[in-house]
C-alpha cells in the first residue's frame, strides 16, 4: 500500500515538474492528455463504476463545449465562468435523453448512445436553433482569465487543465468510496441483488449518468477555452470510441488505470507522429491484442476492501 | 405521386442493401451475442475488392455484363468471407470466454484495423466505379421511371435473403445454426460443432456484406474507406428494428429502414437523412425493445 502511494507520488512529481523541461509542443500534448483524462474519468463513473455501456460520451462533451462557446461569444460571459453552466447543460441534457433509455440492457444502451451521439453531431452540423454555426462551428472564443491573468500559452493551460484533473481525481476518489459509489458497484455486479437490497437502481443509474455527463460538459468547456474554436468534427463517433477504449483498456472502475490508459492511448501515439498513416492501423491491432492478452484492462480494480469493527476482509471473501 | 413512387423504389433498393448487411449482424449477434463492429468494414472491403477486380479483369468485355457481374459478385463474396473467417479466428475466438466488453473493444479495434488497412492500400481518396458495368437503362411503369439498377439490386438482395432463409430453415446445417443461437451449451450436447457453426456464420455474413458493398459501388458509383461504419450502424439499426437475432426480421427491418429514410429525406430534409435512422432506432428501443419480429425480449432491469 505504501509502496503504491510512493509510486503515485513520484509520478505526480514527474508530471508537475514536466513543464519545466518540456517544450511548448509536448506540453500541449500533455494538455490534450489532461482533457482526455477528464473525459475518461467522467465516463469511468458511468462505464466503470455503474457498468453502463455509454458510447456516445462525446455528445455531453459537445453540449458543454457549445454551451460555453455560445455563452462566451454571444453573451460575453467569461469562458471559465461558464463552467457551471456547461456542467448544468450537459447534466440536464443527460436527464432528458437518458431517462427513457436508462433501463436498457448493455448492448442496447451502447447502440442507443451511439445513435444519440450521432444525432447531436448531425444537429450541430445542421446549425440547429441557428446558434451552433453549422459545419464551421464557433470561433473567436475568448482566452480564459483567472484573477486578471490571461491564460494563453500551453504552459499556462497546463496548470488550468491538470489542476482540474487533480480536483476531479480527488472528488471522484471520494465519490467512489462513498455510499453512492458503493451502490453503483453493487449495481454493476448484480442489478437484481442490488435492487433486492433496497437500492433504487433506476435512480442510481440516472444519477451516475448525470454526474458523468456534467463532468464531460465541463471538460468540453475547457476544450473550447483551449482551442478557442470548436466545430462538430471534434465530437464525432470516434471521439466517443476513443474515450470508451481508454476506460476499458486502462481498467474500468480504476482511476489510476484510466489515467494510465489516457497516457498510453493519447500521449504515446504522439511519439510516433512520423508514421502518421500507419499509426491508426497499429492502434487497432494493439486494441485487439490487448483485449486478448489482458481482458480486464491494464490495471483492473482490486476487490473492494471492507472494514467492519476492525475486522479486515476482502470483497466476496470471508475475513 | 410519381415522386412518392420514385422515392419508394429508391428506398427499397437501399433497404435491400441494408438488409444484406443487417443479416451479418443479426447472425453474429444471434450466435455470439456480440455487436460485430468490424462488419461495416468488411462491407467496405467488398466495395474495394469489387472495384479492383472490375478494373483489372475487364470481365464484362468477355462474357457480357450480367454474367460478368455475377462472377464478380461471387469472387468478392468469397474473398470477403475468407477475411471474415480470419477475423473471427484472430479477434473473436480468443475472447469467447471473456467479459462482453472486451469483445466489443476487440471488435472496435478490428474495425479500426480494417478501415486503416484499406486506407493504406488504396489511399484516402474517393474512388469512382466504372459506369459501364451494367446497362444504365430506365424502365417506365405506370408513368414512374425506375432505373434498371434499382430493380436489379432489390431482386438480387431478395433472392440472396430468400436463399439464406431457406438454408437456415430447411437444411441440417441451418438447423445447427439456429440451435447454436438458442443455446450453445445445449447445442454442443446434441453433438453440434459450435466452432464450425460460428465459422460458418462468419463466412455467410461477410459474404453477404461484401456483396452489398459491391452493390453500393455499382449503384452510387462512388466509394470511400470510411463509408463502412455509417452503413454498418444503419444496418445494425435495421437488425434491431426487425428484432436482432431474427433473420426474417433483419430483411423486413432493412427494407423498412431504407423506405423510411428515403421518404424522410424526400419529405422532411436531406440534411437530416442520417439522423432519421437513429431516431427510428431510439424510438423502437423505447417502445418495443424486441423489435418488430423479435421473440427474445431485451432484458429489462
Amino acid at each position: 500500500m505504501n509502496r503504491r502511494n510512493l509510486i503515485y507520488a513520484i509520478l505526480a512529481l514527474v508530471l508537475v515538474t514536466s513543464p519545466a523541461y518540456l517544450n511548448a509542443y509536448w506540453v500541449d500534448v500533455l494538455n490534450s492528455v489532461g482533457l482526455y483524462a477528464l473525459l475518461a474519468l467522467s465516463l469511468n463513473v458511468i462505464l466503470g463504476d455503474a457498468g453502463m455501456y455509454n458510447m456516445g460520451h462525446a455528445a455531453f462533451y459537445a453540449v458543454g463545449a457549445y454551451c460555453g462557446a455560445i455563452l462566451n461569444t454571444q453573451f460575453d460571459v467569461p469562458i471559465l465562468w461558464a463552467l457551471p453552466a456547461s456542467a448544468v447543460a450537459a447534466g440536464l441534457f443527460a436527464v432528458l435523453i437518458a431517462r427513457p433509455v436508462i433501463h436498457l440492457r448493455g448492448d442496447y444502451l451502447l447502440i442507443v448512445t451511439v445513435g444519440i451521439g450521432e444525432i447531436i453531431r448531425i444537429a450541430l452540423i445542421n446549425d440547429v436553433f441557428g446558434i451552433t454555426g453549422g459545419p464551421n462551428g464557433i470561433f473567436g472564443i475568448d482566452r480564459p482569465e483567472i484573477f486578471g491573468f490571461r491564460i494563453r500559452r500551453p504552459h499556462e493551460f497546463f496548470w488550468l487543465i491538470w489542476g482540474f484533473v487533480a480536483i476531479t481525481l480527488f472528488l471522484f476518489h471520494r465519490l467512489h468510496h462513498s455510499r453512492f459509489g458503493r451502490a453503483l458497484n453493487y449495481l454493476r455486479e448484480d442489478a437484481v441483488a442490488a435492487e433486492g437490497s433496497g437500492i433504487n437502481t433506476g435512480r442510481y443509474r440516472l444519477a451516475a449518468f448525470v454526474v458523468g455527463a456534467a463532468w464531460a460538459g465541463m471538460a468540453g468547456n475547457l476544450f473550447a477555452a483551449k482551442m478557442s474554436i470548436i466545430s462538430p468534427e471534434s465530437f464525432s463517433f470516434w471521439e466517443s470510441v476513443v474515450v470508451f477504449m481508454i476506460v476499458i483498456l486502462g481498467g474500468a472502475g480504476n482511476m489510476a488505470g484510466v489515467l494510465l490508459g489516457t497516457f498510453l492511448i493519447i500521449g504515446l501515439p504522439e511519439m510516433f507522429r512520423g508514421f502518421a498513416s500507419g499509426r491508426m492501423l497499429v492502434f487497432g491491432l494493439v486494441m485487439m491484442v490487448m483485449m486478448v492478452v489482458r481482458t480486464q484492462g491494464i490495471l483492473p480494480p482490486g476487490p473492494r476492501k471492507f472494514k467492519f469493527l476492525g475486522l479486515k476482509g476482502e470483497g466476496g471473501k470471508a475475513s | 405521386m410519381e415522386e412518392f413512387f420514385q422515392q419508394l423504389t429508391n428506398g427499397l433498393a437501399v433497404g435491400g442493401i441494408y438488409a444484406l448487411i443487417a443479416l451479418g449482424y443479426t447472425m453474429v449477434y444471434g450466435v455470439l451475442k456480440l455487436i460485430n463492429f468490424a462488419h461495416g468494414d468488411l462491407f467496405t472491403l467488398g466495395a474495394y475488392l469489387g472495384l479492383t477486380l472490375l478494373t483489372s479483369l475487364g470481365l464484362s468485355d468477355h462474357v457480357g455484363p450480367f454474367t460478368g457481374a455475377s462472377i464478380l459478385a461471387l469472387m468478392v463474396m468469397g474473398l470477403v468471407a475468407i477475411v471474415g473467417m480470419l477475423l473471427e479466428r484472430t479477434a473473436y475466438r480468443p475472447l469467447r470466454e471473456s467479459p462482453r466488453l472486451s469483445a466489443v473493444v476487440s471488435a472496435l479495434g478490428a474495425s479500426i484495423f480494417l478501415q486503416n488497412s484499406i486506407m493504406l492500400i488504396y489511399g484516402a481518396k474517393f474512388y469512382v466505379y466504372p459506369q459501364d458495368v451494367l446497362p444504365r437503362t430506365t424502365i417506365e411503369i405506370f408513368g414512374v421511371y425506375i432505373p434498371l439498377m434499382r430493380i436489379l439490386i432489390l431482386v438480387v438482395s431478395l433472392v440472396m435473403m430468400a436463399a439464406l432463409y431457406l438454408f437456415t430453415q430447411k437444411t441440417r446445417v441451418g438447423t445447427a445454426i439456429r440451435a447454436a443461437a438458442i443455446d450453445q451449451g445445449a447445442a454442443k450436447l446434441m453433438g453440434i460443432n459450435v466452432d464450425r457453426v460460428i465459422m460458418l456464420v462468419f463466412l455467410i455474413g461477410p459474404a453477404l456484406g461484401g456483396s452489398a458493398g459491391l452493390m453500393v459501388g455499382l449503384y452510387y458509383g462512388q466509394i470511400n474507406f470510411t463509408m463502412g461504419w455509417i452503413y454498418g450502424l444503419k444496418a445494425f439499426t435495421a437488425a434491431i428494428l426487425g428484432g436482432i437475432g431474427n433473420i426474417p426480421g433483419a430483411m423486413v427491418g432493412g427494407l423498412l429502414l431504407g423506405v423510411i429514410e428515403a421518404l424522410g429525406a424526400a419529405y422532411i430534409s436531406v440534411a437530416w437523412k442520417d439522423a432519421i435512422a437513429f431516431v427510428v432506432l431510439i424510438a423502437i428501443l423505447i417502445v418495443r425493445p424486441k423489435g418488430l419480429l423479435g421473440e427474445r425480449v431485451a432484458e429489462k432491469i
